[in-house]
């Protein structure tokens, strides 16, 4: 049997007379109300918060990508922010080809209710790389691996940065990059062929089961099946 | 201590629930005082076998994976000492094809994405785009768009339900709710024309009127469906083997839950009250009366009463939708992103023109991004928009509740037993639709 | 349907079968096409309408598909559900080959077949590039109906079938180089867009 928890509600930290929240109605495209933590963003972080938009009601904050694991951890620690929950990392990359590639961030506060988004914008040309918040919070994890799958930006400071949606020798490229075709580079009857040969469950790699450290222990045909990379089940 | 053992029939003389509401276990082995004897276990006689760990491989092609999920086990013995998950046999590059299409062309995608929930996907894109454009929809579209949503919410349940029930062993209850999964297919055939992939919602309102006498359909549904829950609860909730199986199996604590991003159902049984619905409300959920539940261990077993409470707290918003619905139209009166009646564009010149544009080139929003969440059967679902002026998007990105929640699987599955694992897993209501995209 | 339970094979064959053959193709072909156990390849949502076509209100047991066969090892039919995307591709081309003879393919739904909406880089333009498929069953997902009506021809496809045929029960010879069983320029030319795919690679406009 396991223990029983106390319950966390949402919207713990906001003061009894608050608003209930509400439907928002005919928001504006700009100019609404900004979340309040960006304001005290700027305040704790003067150098690296690069803008603040408010779109459709929602709070951008354009940040360096240096410092980007600070305030991160800044907002998740922090007693008046308490940004608990991590919804999505994502990034994008415009058609026009002058607009800098920008990574997305997007926390909740349930304690508080808000929703921020925080954005890193690559220059073209620049290296795709910024740092990781698996640290911060362990959702992460998933979402980076599949932002550096799509797009080929390195989250430094994961633990596991490896392909998630396509096989890991999968050699056509980043599929969400504007560059990349809808219909990928290859041939449909070479992708075929690649994706046939790929097999991924030939091999148990090692690495990912840390098989290496017990590898010695391991029994005689397994050692020899594993190091041979041979294709189990044929 | 000389015991006899007897089994002895227990007469439930209370209702075999103790102070919180968990069943109890009955002890059928008494001694003579009748008090209960603890049976002792056989002493073990195997050799030690640690050290020697076996890998095993589920899936992707697995019967009880929900789906094409491949899961690489580490096993001591029965007891999983790692897993890895591995995704991506469902991958179907739907977001970049989502940068190939007018937004209204991709209502249809968001149907097969997560294939579950297809209107409630529907709706939640269609109130993204609206952000996006900035459009108000009107009432009698709002309350639809809620009835579209929680019907959804029962369909997703109900398979939810079907599938664990096999898992973990017990068939029937699966026939019982696609039966009632039959009911629903009648009812959105009957609004939009197709079962399950229903393309439901247009940006600024719907794909269709809901014809005559269909609200009174959906009202004998309502009123006959808690009749099957019931059924399905008399033979799950407090059956043995249910409980036996599920208790204590991946437990998830408040703060690990939403450290891991979790969502839905996983968070709500953790003891986490986070429900899209009421802490960032849309569609005027905030008007609504209804209680969502949650559960205390964060194991299976409360994440099966917090889905089996959330079926019965949808049947209740779609009573009080029913009783809401307002006349008036359904699709807002913008030119811009809603199609003018036939003879309209046949007849009047700047219907015609509008008609060409929308079908030429398609509504194009200003230059801007929204991210709408939803309260999808399996979490927070949310869709980012990025508009960059054309009537395509520069970026639609899917934000999948079980993605997330799949990603905790190493570390619920870690010291339990391999068919614990099943149960773990189909307790997540995963749709590797949703999950790979 | 039109579709009768008895054919009279000497009248299809041409006469000059000699009958002891005709009534034992007769008796093996009835014997395969109503007990034919399905190996539910179900990826997305034509697995759902294979759920419910399995459910009671459409019940396949009737059909003689009692028995789900997860394990290929001992299913006759493969029924393809859903998309398959490039990753997917070995897997399901292993599942085929784990398959004894006699084996058949059904490939149901749009993406199955043909790729379906999905004509991008990720999904295999039809999985008969990977295996041998019998009947195609179109829809996005099929009618329960629809799927019914393809397992029908199916069994129909087997009471025709002869024994004095040795080819029906050839297993696919893939290329041991390539692991394509079909040339690649068949491939691309059945993989080619069609229909409103063609005009839709304009992003941006």
């Amino acid at each position: 049997m396991s223990t029983s928890f106390t319950p966390v509600v949402a919207g713990s930290a906001l003061p009894s007379d608050a608003p209930a929240p509400a439907t928002p109605q005919s928001i504006a495209h700009h100019g609404g109300e900004p979340n309040p933590s960006a304001a005290t963003l700027r305040l704790q972080f003067s150098g690296a918060v690069q803008g603040i938009d408010v779109v459709w009601g929602e709070t951008t904050v354009i940040v360096a990508g240096e410092q980007l694991l600070d305030i991160v951890r800044w907002l998740h620690d922090d007693p008046a922010q308490r940004y608990d929950y991590l919804s999505d990392i994502t990034a994008i990359e415009f058609r026009d080809t002058e607009q800098p590639l920008e990574v997305v961030w997007h926390l909740r506060s349930l304690p508080y209710r808000r929703f921020l988004r925080l954005k890193v914008r690559i220059t073209k040309g620049a290296p795709l790389e910024v740092p990781s918040v698996w640290s911060v919070y362990r959702g992460a994890d998933w979402l980076e691996r599949e932002c550096y799958d799509m797009f080929g930006i390195r989250f430094s400071g994961h633990p596991d940065l490896r392909r998630l949606l396509m096989w890991e020798q999968y050699r056509e490229g980043y599929p969400l990059r504007k560059d990349f075709p809808l219909r990928g580079r290859f041939s449909r009857s070479e992708q075929l062929r690649q994706a046939l040969d790929a097999n991924p469950e030939a091999r148990y790699s090692k690495e990912e089961l840390s098989i290496a450290q017990a590898f010695e222990d391991l029994p005689d045909d397994m050692r020899r099946r594993l190091s041979t990379g041979e294709k189990t089940g044929e | 201590m000389a015991t006899t053992k007897r089994t002895i029939e227990v007469e439930l003389s209370t209702s075999g629930l103790d102070a919180q509401g968990r069943p109890q276990r009955v002890p059928l082995v008494v001694d003579d005082g009748g008090s209960p004897v603890a049976l002792e276990a056989p002493p073990s006689v195997e050799p030690d076998l640690s050290g020697d760990h076996m890998l095993i491989n589920i899936g992707p092609q697995h019967p009880a994976t929900h789906g094409v999920l491949r899961l690489v086990l580490e096993l001591d013995g029965e007891t999983v000492v790692r897993c890895i998950p591995h995704i991506g046999y469902l991958h179907c590059g739907f977001e970049k094809i989502g940068e190939y299409r007018q937004y209204n062309q991709i209502i249809p995608w968001t149907d097969r994405e997560d294939y579950l929930n297809s209107p409630g996907n529907n709706v939640a894109f269609a109130l993204g785009a609206e952000r996006l454009f900035g459009i108000e929809i009107t009432e009698r579209c709002k309350v639809l768009r809620v009835m579209a949503m929680e019907l959804s919410r029962i369909m997703s349940h109900l398979v939810w339900l079907g599938t664990t029930c096999i898992d973990i062993g017990a068939f029937t209850p699966f026939l019982w709710s696609f039966e009632k999964r039959e009911k629903i297919y009648e009812l959105l055939e009957d609004w939009i024309g197709a079962r399950l992939t229903t393309t439901l919602t247009r940006v600024g309102g719907m794909g269709a009127d809901v014809p005559e006498s269909w609200v009174d359909k959906l009202r004998t549904f309502v009123q006959a469906f808690p009749k099957t829950l019931n059924e399905i609860d008399r033979v799950v909730t407090r059956n043995g083997i249910w409980v036996g199986r599920t208790i204590g199996l991946g437990v998830m604590s408040a703060e690990e839950a939403v450290n891991y991003g979790l969502s839905g159902p996983m968070l709500r049984a953790s003891g986490v009250a986070y429900d899209v619905r009421k802490d960032f409300p849309y569609l005027d959920y905030e008007t609504y009366d209804f209680d969502v539940p949650v559960g205390t261990h964060g194991d299976v077993y409360d994440r099966y009463l917090v889905r089996m409470e959330e079926l019965r707290q949808s049947t209740r918003i779609l009573e009080q939708a029913i009783d809401r619905l307002p006349d008036g139209p359904v699709n807002v009166a913008d030119h811009r992103v809603i199609l003018p009646s036939k003879s309209k564009a046949t007849s009047d010149m700047e219907s015609m023109i509008h008609h060409f544009k929308q079908v030429m080139e398609g509504p194009r929003p200003p230059i801007g991004e929204a991210y709408v969440a939803v309260e999808s059967p399996k979490g927070e679902k949310g869709y980012y928009m990025v508009s960059d002026g054309t009537s395509k998007p520069a970026r639609w990105r899917i934000r999948p509740p079980s993605f997330v929640n799949l990603s905790a699987i190493p570390k619920m599955v870690e010291g339990h037993l391999l068919s614990d694992v099943i149960a773990i897993n189909a307790s997540i209501d995963i749709v590797m639709g949703e999950i790979d995209r | 349907m039109g579709l009768s339970r008895q054919p009279e094979p000497a009248a299809i064959v041409g006469g000059g079968e000699p009958w002891v053959t005709t009534r034992l193709d007769f008796v093996v072909n009835w014997a395969r096409a109503n007990s034919l156990w399905p190996m539910p390849f179900g990826t997305a949502c034509c697995a759902i309408e294979f759920m419910a076509t399995a459910a009671s209100r459409y019940d396949l047991a009737r059909f003689g598909m009692e028995r789900q066969s997860f394990s290929p090892r001992q299913a006759d039919v493969l029924i393809c559900a859903g998309r398959v995307p490039f990753k997917l591709a070995p897997v399901l081309r292993r599942i085929w080959q784990q398959m004894p003879q006699p084996k058949w393919c059904i490939s149901m739904g749009a993406c199955a077949s043909s790729g379906g909406m999905f004509d991008n880089y990720a999904v295999v333009q039809g999985i008969d590039t990977i295996i041998p498929v019998d009947v195609y069953v179109p829809g996005c997902p099929p009618r329960p109906e629809g799927l019914l009506y393809g397992i029908l021809l199916l069994q129909k496809k087997i009471m025709n079938e002869r024994a004095k045929d040795k080819t029906l029960r050839n297993e696919m010879e893939p290329d041991p180089k390539s692991q394509l069983y079909i040339p690649p320029p068949v491939i691309d030319e059945i993989s080619e867009p069609f229909g409103n795919s063609v005009h839709q690679t304009r992003s941006g406009l």
